[in-house]
């Protein structure tokens, strides 16, 4: 599984969303297209905007289906950085 | 174009301020201000930057600021902004400083690193600076992606020790929001187009459901969400139109009721003020309230998923009985 440090590359507030592209088209999408489980690592993260998460994720959702949720672990987030990852997931499984 | 800065122009009335706003001739700008004495929300400061900015420090035509408080605008960073002569007899008071003078951000890096560095100069610590770099992350990125503005988004920020509150403003002179959001939804007018933007997983940037792969069209839903949960004002103000969420009453069955529709919020709205060319966000954030940010981002979660449901719902084809 391959693991992705958010604060590495994001800050410890994760807002930037052309770091989330980047992350996403650089990493997280070819693991997934090549099968690969990914770990994203929100340790150190306090908090990050809806605007981040969904520019890191949802096209990742979108191209694999919400089954694609059994191959992304979401490691150390604060309970406010869980929140908005649920969002998030729902609202795009909402509109799949 | 033809700017007075009044004696007080706060969001409850600015409503006045804007529309005495004189948009006629947009390659020149004449600022006049109140003589006696000036108190307004950072929001005022931004729109005449990103004004004078526009038409250029050349073109700008301001008679001498008398006000005796006028070393507040100093201060800011206004007259920098309008190249106005600063006053150097001026005394700056207040040491303790928590206000972010006018600054212009044309990029995401810029925006990063004011972020980092705007919290220090607000003096405030977790959950208020959160909520705060929160909002201003949102909007100042819907600048930067959205409003195709040469020149940037204007930000100003100031904390009143009265009432315990941020009041934030930011402006630009972009596209404005009809011309975003209509690329992907029609909007009869400015103020259509607003209540579009206030809508969640509303974007200009597709008409699919979710957003596209940047863009989720909820920036603009979480800052209301903040302010209508903090009983705060918010105004969004772009084209011929304008929105104020107004103060409530406080909801002690469900404090965290959240609409999808802004509409259906407490609010006025304008849809034929003077046209400000491109975008101007202007929201209070009360500190004593902004603790309750988990459970306002679970309201935000459930009001978000009905609002899309909703809409897929409404797609559906029905049966035909004959």
């Amino acid at each position: 599984m391959k693991t992705i440090s958010i604060k590495d590359k994001a800050g410890n507030f994760a807002e930037n969303k052309d770091v989330a592209r980047e992350l996403r088209e650089g990493v997280l999408l070819p693991a997934l297209d090549a099968g690969e489980g990914v770990a994203l690592d929100f340790d150190g993260v306090n908090d990050a905007t809806q605007s981040f998460v969904h520019a890191l994720i949802s096209e990742a959702m979108r191209r694999h289906g919400a089954e694609v949720l059994d191959r992304i672990e979401f490691k150390s987030c604060t309970p406010r950085v869980r929140k908005i990852i649920a969002i998030v997931v729902e609202y795009m499984q909402a509109g799949m | 174009m033809k700017l007075h800065i009044p004696n007080s122009a706060f969001l409850g009335n600015i409503d006045c301020f804007i529309r005495n706003f004189d948009n006629s001739d947009p390659a020149s700008l004449e600022i006049t201000a109140n003589q006696k004495w000036i108190a307004v929300h950072p929001l005022v400061l931004v729109m005449t930057a990103a004004l004078a900015a526009r038409v250029g420090a050349k073109n700008v035509v301001c008679r001498e600021f008398e006000a005796k408080s006028k070393h507040y605008l100093q201060r800011m960073g206004l007259f920098e902004w309008i190249g106005a002569a600063a006053d150097r007899g001026l005394v700056e008071h207040e040491p303790a400083g928590r206000f972010i003078p006018i600054q212009r951000i044309r990029s995401s890096s810029e925006l990063e690193r004011f972020i980092t560095e705007m919290i220090p100069l607000l003096h405030l610590e977790p959950p208020h600076s959160q909520t705060i770099v929160y909002i201003v992350s949102e909007l100042a990125r819907n600048v930067l992606e959205h409003a195709e503005s040469e020149h940037g988004a204007f930000l100003s920020a100031q904390y009143y020790k009265k009432s315990n509150s941020i009041r934030i403003g930011i402006a630009d002179t972009g596209i404005g929001i009809r011309r975003a959001i209509t690329r992907s939804h029609a909007a009869a007018d400015d103020l259509a187009a607003i209540r579009l933007a206030l809508t969640p997983g509303i974007t200009g940037t597709t008409t699919r459901e979710g957003g596209t792969a940047q863009n989720a069209g909820a920036g603009l839903f979480f800052t209301k969400s903040i302010a209508s949960v903090n009983r705060d004002f918010l105004v969004v103000y772009s084209g011929s139109g304008f929105y104020k969420l107004l103060k409530k009453a406080e909801d002690r069955k469900n404090p965290y009721l959240l609409r999808e529709d802004p509409f259906k919020d407490r609010h006025s709205a304008l849809d034929a003020v003077p046209a400000w060319p491109g975008t101007v966000v202007g929201i209070d954030i009360t500190l004593d309230r902004t603790g309750e940010f988990d459970a306002l981002l679970d309201a935000i979660r459930m009001t978000y998923g009905r609002a899309v449901r909703d809409r897929r719902s409404a797609r559906y084809r029905k049966p035909r009985f004959t």
